[in-house]
């Protein structure tokens, strides 16, 4: 059961080939077979069961709604009502949230049962989960390499099969690099396309939620309850959702590709370039046609981003002052004490590096050079993608530089960590929607191809991506050992 | 050495919305505490500010009332700095653009109009509120208050004495009751002052060092608080010693300032446009559709007053010093259809004297406008004198009677039938020969003893018209 896609299970459900508490069951199951993968923070088995029977007494009376039974798991930044939501940090790891964010409400409304919790790392902030209070997650294609970050445990659920499908986040590339290093597909929608209420904020104009499934139209069924106009989130956008599967088989006869040549260029590896050259070879094959585009500014897209997150994160998380909610230090000798050893305690390294950062950027006498600096260069930035975007369909280029590196590799080097996203970090600068599919391998381990669209094109996107995996084979693997 | 004083004040009003500027919790005062905190208020871990459409309509209001520009796009700003009860670690103001630019009040002082310059006026929430008592040593914290609007007004260092200050302060706190956005209520920090206090030696261009002078809450607190400052300064100036710019507290109990914070000590609130909410976009249509709903105001109003009903300086100032009394005159002018000068001199008069000794506001005045046109119809048409009437009122302020019922009750009526009056007034020259030789050997001035006795005798209910043409009749005889 457990193999199959979220299309194919909702299939078996209303055909009453299983129920939805068997096959929660199989899935809280494998979670628990699956610990030292780490990819849960908190699973809600009682929950879960509660709502596949409520599942199932909806699919005996007929009136199931298009994800009812169906299992799935949040990002721990999700707030989820009377469950703890710890954002992957020491800090809110005694957080019960008393209410659910937006996103988790609409996947409940459309039927989904919740199987836990996922790891992250900390508040978002890092690209191979090793940031995370609750220590890294594995890759299941290699258990000694990270599986991306900062939605890795959302990533390697979907790779393992620990659940049918999961929600992430995308701040810099949090939905994508991920998805992209363990052979998944993840979909980082239009800024203001999904709702961001309810998900903890790390920086408020990147931040964006969106689905990590096994296929693209398991990513067009779960983003179709969640996108949408929320009015209690200013930034979503008031714009009518389209109908995401009904776009999926239009044929990609006279599709335009660009390639931004800035993507294949110096630090990409030969590896990763030509399981990309292979994927572009298919799309030839498909009827679409390449081109060379360039996009100048991509080069600042990180020095901009790490210095526009930073500033904002460092005002997102002031709230965690110890006064209210989340970790208190011991004893606090007076106020300045109960605020510097709750923070200092309560966050780790990389968080406080982004906060002293941000604080730094946003300081007086330096807000021009870099705040006011780093948004001319996000609108260049954003120029770059209209301009390329004016006479091709979609951009393609790798997600990452290379594959899935190993634990430990990179935590001692933040540059060369940043690095790592510098393919997907233009794309939320401009807000742009965007994808990574599996598409090969390299060392045996899997390799993401990144499909950019025009603002709102994710039904284009969608499209786009389900009929390679109509041709190709990659997004149907798995993990050796997780069969 | 002659000095000069610069003031400039920073007055911060909570605009008068149902619910918060970025949440739907209540904004009512007074309950208990932490029950109209909602997820937004408490900052909690995910939730978002939403603008509340009515915070920008008063702001828009109050722009245009001070003939203002309004900014075709505004945006707000996180300030952040660290206190218990700012639960975000920011509070959401604006900062480089606000909603109102550059406006102006003009204030009367000593019979001399003066114009104020208005630098800005800008929208904020505000925090919540630390309780240091009852705790044993711990501080409590209230969020009923975070996220209550207000609207900051700026203004220019126009102000030349502690005076102007304070005439500034009262035209701008009458001016906010007239707009209906915001309750002026000074003891719940509905409407809160800062000063920027400096001296200058007299006719030099440059401004002294100022400091200022945080929530001083009365008029009368910040006239006592300007004024102890400038002399603090001049006697610091002329003791060779130099001012330093600094947050000075004021103690209303000692009467006087004191230092709270350096300017090395000053927060950098590290301020930068708040990614959560959008900007605010006003269009000339808007600001046109917000006109619409923006009431006569108070100088147009009391240039009417004299116009229309010929009333003097004195009279409609005091009419117009609040929307509610303005609109009450304007009702007992229109449901009693008397004279002007009547209805003023009532609302002036008996009335106010009767709602200040209860310390009444007009808009609960026991004695209602269309009562009160009751009351002043029969004096209008000599059912009662204006004596009478003080009496009458005074009957009606305690009770729910109209005035015709009092009049019948208490037999009041004024005596119009000249048979009784006449009988009345030959019995009191028959008793009094004396004053009656006085009078006619050109002692005008007994004549008001003659009124006296009659209108004693009549118990005040005589036409005193009537008693005076026939008194005058029967003495010149």
């Amino acid at each position: 059961m457990y193999n199959k896609t979220i299309a194919e299970l909702a299939e078996g459900l209303r055909s009453r080939q299983f129920s939805s508490r068997e096959l929660t069951l199989a899935y809280l199951e494998r979670i628990s077979q699956h610990q030292a993968l780490n990819a849960f923070i908190t699973a809600t088995e009682d929950l879960a069961l509660k709502q596949a029977d409520a599942a199932d007494a909806k699919l005996a009376a007929g009136d199931a709604e298009p994800l009812t039974g169906i299992p799935i798991a949040h990002k721990d930044i999700f707030c989820t009502d009377g469950i703890r939501t710890s954002c992957g940090s020491k800090m809110l790891d005694n957080f019960i949230a008393p209410y659910d964010a937006t996103v988790v409400a609409k996947l409940q409304k459309a039927g989904a049962v919740m199987l836990g919790k996922l790891n992250m790392d900390e508040f978002a902030m890092g690209s191979s989960n090793e940031t995370s209070f609750y220590g890294p997650v594995k890759n299941p294609w290699d258990l000694n390499a990270v599986p991306g970050g900062s939605s890795g445990g959302s990533a390697a659920a979907v790779a393992a099969r620990l659940a049918a499908g999961v929600t992430g986040t995308d701040t810099g590339g949090s939905i994508r690099q991920p998805a992209g290093f363990c052979g998944i597909t993840g979909l980082k929608p239009t800024y203001g396309r999904v709702s961001r209420y309810g998900m903890i904020a790390y920086a408020s104009s990147l931040d964006q939620g969106g689905p990590m499934t096994r296929t693209a139209e398991d990513a067009a069924i779960l983003l179709q309850s969640m996108a949408g106009f929320d009015e209690k989130d200013s930034t979503s956008v008031d714009r009518p959702v389209p109908d995401y599967r009904a776009g999926l088989t239009q044929p990609l006869d006279g599709l335009k590709i660009g390639l931004p040549k800035e993507f294949f260029g110096e630090g990409l590896s030969s590896e990763v370039a030509s399981a990309i050259e292979a994927g572009l070879a298919e799309y030839r094959k498909l009827g679409a046609e390449t081109v060379e585009v360039s996009m100048p500014n991509l080069k600042l897209a990180i020095p901009a981003y790490y210095v526009i997150a930073p500033a904002e994160c460092s005002a997102n998380l002031s709230r965690f002052d110890g006064v209210r909610f989340g970790y208190r230090c011991e004893a606090p000798a007076d106020l300045t004490d109960l605020y510097t050893r709750s923070r200092g305690e309560g966050f780790g390294r990389e968080v406080k590096r982004r906060i002293l950062m941000g604080t730094y950027a946003l300081s007086a006498g330096y807000y021009d050079a870099y705040y006011i600096k780093a948004q001319k260069i996000r609108r260049l930035i954003s120029d770059d993608f209209k301009n390329a975007l004016s006479s091709v369909d979609v951009l393609m280029g790798p997600v990452a530089p290379s594959v899935a590196f190993g634990i430990g590799e990179k935590i001692g080097n933040p540059i060369e960590m940043y690095l790592s996203d510098i393919y997907t970090i233009a794309v939320n600068l401009a807000g742009l929607p965007a994808m990574s599919i599996p598409a090969g391998f390299a060392s045996d381990k899997p390799v993401g191809l990144q499909i950019i669209g025009n603002y709102f094109a994710e039904d284009r996107l969608l499209n786009v991506a389900h009929q390679y995996q109509l041709a190709t084979q990659w997004h149907q693997l798995t993990p050796p050992g997780f069969e | 050495m002659e000095w000069e004083t610069v003031i400039g004040l920073e007055i911060h009003t909570q605009l008068a919305t149902k619910s918060k500027i970025f949440s739907g919790a209540a904004t009512a005062y007074g309950a208990e505490p932490n029950t109209q905190a909602c997820a937004v208020d408490l900052g909690l871990p995910g939730v978002l500010p939403v603008l509340n459409q009515e915070a920008v309509n008063m702001a828009v209001k109050f722009g245009l009332a001070i003939e203002a520009e309004i900014a075709p796009y505004s945006v707000f700003a996180r300030k952040n700095y660290f206190y218990p009860d700012l639960p975000k670690g920011y509070q959401i103001s604006q900062f480089e653009l606000p909603i109102v630019g550059n406006g102006h009040l003009d204030i009367e002082v000593d019979g001399v109009t003066k114009r104020i310059g208005i630098t800005r006026a800008h929208l904020e929430e505000d925090a919540g509120k630390s309780l240091h008592e009852d705790f044993h040593g711990l501080t409590g914290i209230d969020l009923n208050r975070a996220g209550t609007p207000l609207l900051e007004i700026v203004s220019e260092p126009d102000m030349r004495s502690a005076k102007e200050a304070v005439a500034y302060m009262r035209k701008l706190h009458e001016l906010v009751r007239y707009l209906g956005i915001c309750d002026g209520n000074m003891q719940e920090g509905s409407f809160r002052c800062d000063a920027n206090v400096s001296v200058r030696p007299k006719g030099q261009k440059e401004f002294g060092t100022r400091a200022e002078l945080k929530n001083i809450n009365s008029f009368k607190f910040v006239e006592k608080a300007i004024n102890y400052e400038v002399e603090r300064q001049i006697d610091l100036i002329e003791a060779g010693g130099t001012v330093v710019q600094e947050t000075r507290l004021y103690d209303a109990a000692k009467d006087l300032t004191r230092s709270m914070r350096s300017k090395e000590e000053a927060n950098d609130y590290r301020y930068f446009p708040d990614p959560d909410l959008l900007p605010v976009y006003i269009s000339e249509a808007f600001k046109a559709e917000v006109l619409t709903t923006m009431p006569e105001l108070p100088d147009a109003k009391k240039q009417r007053f004299k116009d229309q009903f010929g009333l003097d300086d004195e009279s409609t100032t005091i009419l117009t010093s609040s929307r509610e009394t303005a609109d009450y005159f304007e009702a007992l002018l229109a449901a009693s259809g008397c004279e002007a000068r009547l209805c003023a001199n009532w609302v002036t008069g008996e009335l106010s004297a009767a709602l200040n000794k209860a310390g009444q506001e007009i808009a609960d005045s026991p004695v209602s406008y269309d009562r009160l046109a009751g009351l002043l119809k029969r004096i209008a048409d000599n059912t009662i004198s204006g004596k009478i009437a003080k009496q009458v009122f005074e009957a009606m302020w305690q009770s729910e009677a109209e005035a015709d019922e009092i009049i019948e009750k208490q037999g009041l009526k004024q005596i119009t039938d000249t048979g009784a009056i006449e009988a009345i007034i030959d019995k009191i020259i028959a008793d009094n020969p004396g004053q009656v030789e006085q009078y006619r050997s050109g002692k005008d001035k007994v004549f008001g003893f003659f009124v006296g006795q009659v209108m004693k005798a009549m118990q005040g209910k005589a036409n005193p018209e009537e008693v005076n043409r026939m008194l005058k009749d029967k003495l010149h005889g």
